[in-house]
């Protein structure tokens, strides 16, 4: 039975909007193993993003526990929680968010420039990640040379290069056409296959909650 | 692709933008360049000052004269070196818009009072020698072209009558801080003239150098010299050469601190320039910071970035700025006469303030976009739609 990468203890969260407070989430308890394909589904405003954030470290909840890797992500302050998300976290995004003046080596790199690797290391790595998407003769175009496909790969293999623990994506097919997802939920598919990578991803579309091992469902902040 | 890279590429995303921003303070930072060296220029004589030099002046007026006979007095207090005594003539040379200054001097101590201007032992020996030769800077020779043996015919004004002088010897200046468009002539000859014509002005003085051994001795010799000619008809009033070219650039004060207050308004639009472009810069890139956070980017290399960003922008300006500065200087002095401002130059202090206010301002513009990318939580950041 594989270990527990993931482990959630009754988490609520809220966001203050003016002088209302919105409850997003409510008690949620999860368990992800390590080596798992998670697929969060749910009607938009359901919390899906708000617990992916959580789960990435990005964002902290008002109240529960959320151990990842067997760290408290949430006990760590801003500082520790950047390093921690740039060792074992890899973030897929829905609009790609690479950086436009930089090539698709560079984005790539970017993450790298945060480790202690040489140049020699890093170029490694970033080689090796942009032909693990299949992109290596694309290395020195820019963002805007690369169709949305590709892009995503770029921002896959930017997710990547650091080697993470955990991939999280948040509706990575959401911005492509049917084939171009498929290309991706393929490809996130063989991440987790091949390289044992653990993936929590959100999406709306069924198709790519096909891909994950399991599907969860949330509604109203509640986990189904 | 190190850091600084990201930086130069960040800087120069929109090239239109940063371009404009880094031509704005270059203009300003030459204006800024432009104005502190006219400051400079003008505090020059004070500024070329000798700690060794003190100026003995009638206590009523710098144009009441002395008496020549105070000298002997003078040299016999302690600590002197040596006196000399000059006569402000001016007059007219050409027209009365070719303003230099001519002095009729006590030679040779004068040129022992003035060691900065230098004379080559030849024509010193020559100059000493005929009572109606004058010595001319050098500046000044380039400016009216005047040669050894050359002829100044001068109208005079204060001491009226024609005069003629003979250009005997060509002073360099010791260095850019000295004035080299000064003219010389024996004070003998202007005494000689004005026994004939006019006895009662004969054997005045317009005023004293005294050159001390120790400028530490400066304030005793000064009260020395004051409480010798006490109860006197020529009362004296002695200060540092300092303090006395202090005096002339007293009225002035003024305009100079006006253009002092400018240059400083300057480095404020430079703030308000680069302010803008960065605030502008960094709110279109709300996103890309959270992206960065939350890649791992921390607060401090954030900071980095924009402050970075920043400063690359102030520098290239401020850099752009004093490159300009420099031929708009050399194209004033040619076009301004020279003896309107004889020592124009761009000071290093120039460089340094500006240099230094490029950085303070580059910062200072990052400190708002910084406040705000540190502050904006990566998930806000990420919703941002700019």
């Amino acid at each position: 039975m594989a270990n527990t990468l993931i482990e959630i203890q009754n988490i609520s969260k809220s966001y203050r909007r003016d002088s209302m407070q919105i409850p997003v989430l409510r008690d949620i308890s999860l368990t992800v193993p390590d080596g798992e394909f998670l697929g969060l589904m749910g009607p938009s405003g359901s919390g899906k993003t708000t617990l992916l954030n959580l789960i990435a470290g990005i964002d902290k909840p008002n109240k529960g526990k959320i151990v990842v890797g067997g760290m408290d992500v949430a006990s760590l302050n801003e500082t520790a929680l950047a390093k921690w998300r740039a060792r074992h976290v890899g973030f897929i995004f829905q609009f790609y968010n690479l950086i436009p003046v930089l090539t698709a080596y560079e984005n790539v790199e970017l993450p790298l420039l945060l480790t202690k690797l040489s140049k020699d290391q890093r170029k490694k790595h970033v080689e090796t990640a942009l032909q693990v998407v299949g992109l290596a003769d694309r290395m020195q175009h820019y963002p805007k040379q690369l169709s949305g496909g590709q892009e995503q790969r770029v921002a896959i293999a930017r997710a990547i290069a650091t080697d993470p623990t955990l991939l999280v994506a948040d509706e990575p097919t959401g911005d492509l056409d049917k084939q171009s997802a498929e290309e991706i939920l393929t490809l996130l598919e063989r991440l987790n296959k091949e390289f044992k990578k653990t993936i929590v991803m959100v999406t709306h579309d069924p198709r790519a909650a096909e891909k994950a091992h399991t599907v969860r469902h949330l509604d109203k902040g509640e986990l189904q | 692709m190190k850091i600084i890279k990201l930086l130069f590429k960040n800087s120069f995303r929109h090239k239109l933008r940063t371009t404009l921003t880094i031509l704005g303070i270059a203009i300003a930072v030459t204006a800024f360049g432009f104005l502190r060296t006219v400051v400079t220029a003008w505090y020059a004589g004070v500024e070329a000052s000798s700690p060794n030099r003190l100026i003995t002046r009638n206590s009523v007026s710098f144009i009441f004269p002395l008496p020549y006979a105070y000298k002997e007095r003078i040299e016999r207090i302690p600590g002197v070196e040596t006196v000399a005594y000059m006569n402000w003539f001016q007059g007219v040379y050409i027209d009365k818009s070719q303003f230099f200054a001519r002095m009729a001097v006590d030679m040779e101590a004068s040129l022992k009072a003035y060691p900065e201007f230098i004379v080559p032992p030849e024509q010193k020996e020559i100059l000493l020698r005929e009572r109606n030769a004058c010595v001319v800077g050098a500046d000044l020779a380039v400016q009216y072209g005047f040669e050894i043996g050359d002829v100044i015919p001068i109208e005079g004004d204060i001491y009226p009558g024609e005069w003629e002088f003979v250009v005997r010897a060509i002073y360099q200046p010791r260095d850019k801080t000295v004035d080299g468009t000064q003219m010389w002539f024996h004070w003998e000859y202007l005494d000689e003239r004005m026994k004939q014509d006019m006895p009662g002005r004969a054997g005045d003085v317009g005023w004293y150098v005294i050159r001390i051994s120790n400028p530490a001795d400066a304030a005793r010799i000064s009260e020395a010299v004051d409480e010798q000619f006490k109860n006197s008809r020529a009362e004296t009033k002695t200060e540092t050469e300092a303090a006395f070219q202090q005096g002339f650039i007293a009225g002035t004060g003024l305009i100079i601190q006006l253009l002092n207050f400018l240059s400083f308004i300057i480095i404020g639009i430079i703030m308000l320039v680069l302010g803008n472009t960065m605030i502008m810069s960094a709110r279109e890139r709300t996103k890309e910071y959270a992206v960065l956070k939350t890649l791992g980017f921390s607060g401090g290399r954030l900071i980095s970035l924009i402050a970075g960003e920043s400063l690359i922008i102030s520098v290239l300006g401020a850099a752009a700025g004093l490159l300009l500065t420099l031929p708009l200087v050399e194209m004033f002095s040619l076009f301004v006469p020279k003896s309107w401002f004889p020592i124009f130059y761009v000071e290093p202090v120039t460089y340094v303030l500006a240099g230094t206010s490029a950085v303070l301002v580059g910062i200072a513009a990052a400190l708002f976009p910084i406040q705000r990318a540190v502050k904006t939580s990566i998930v806000d950041g990420l919703r941002f739609v700019g």
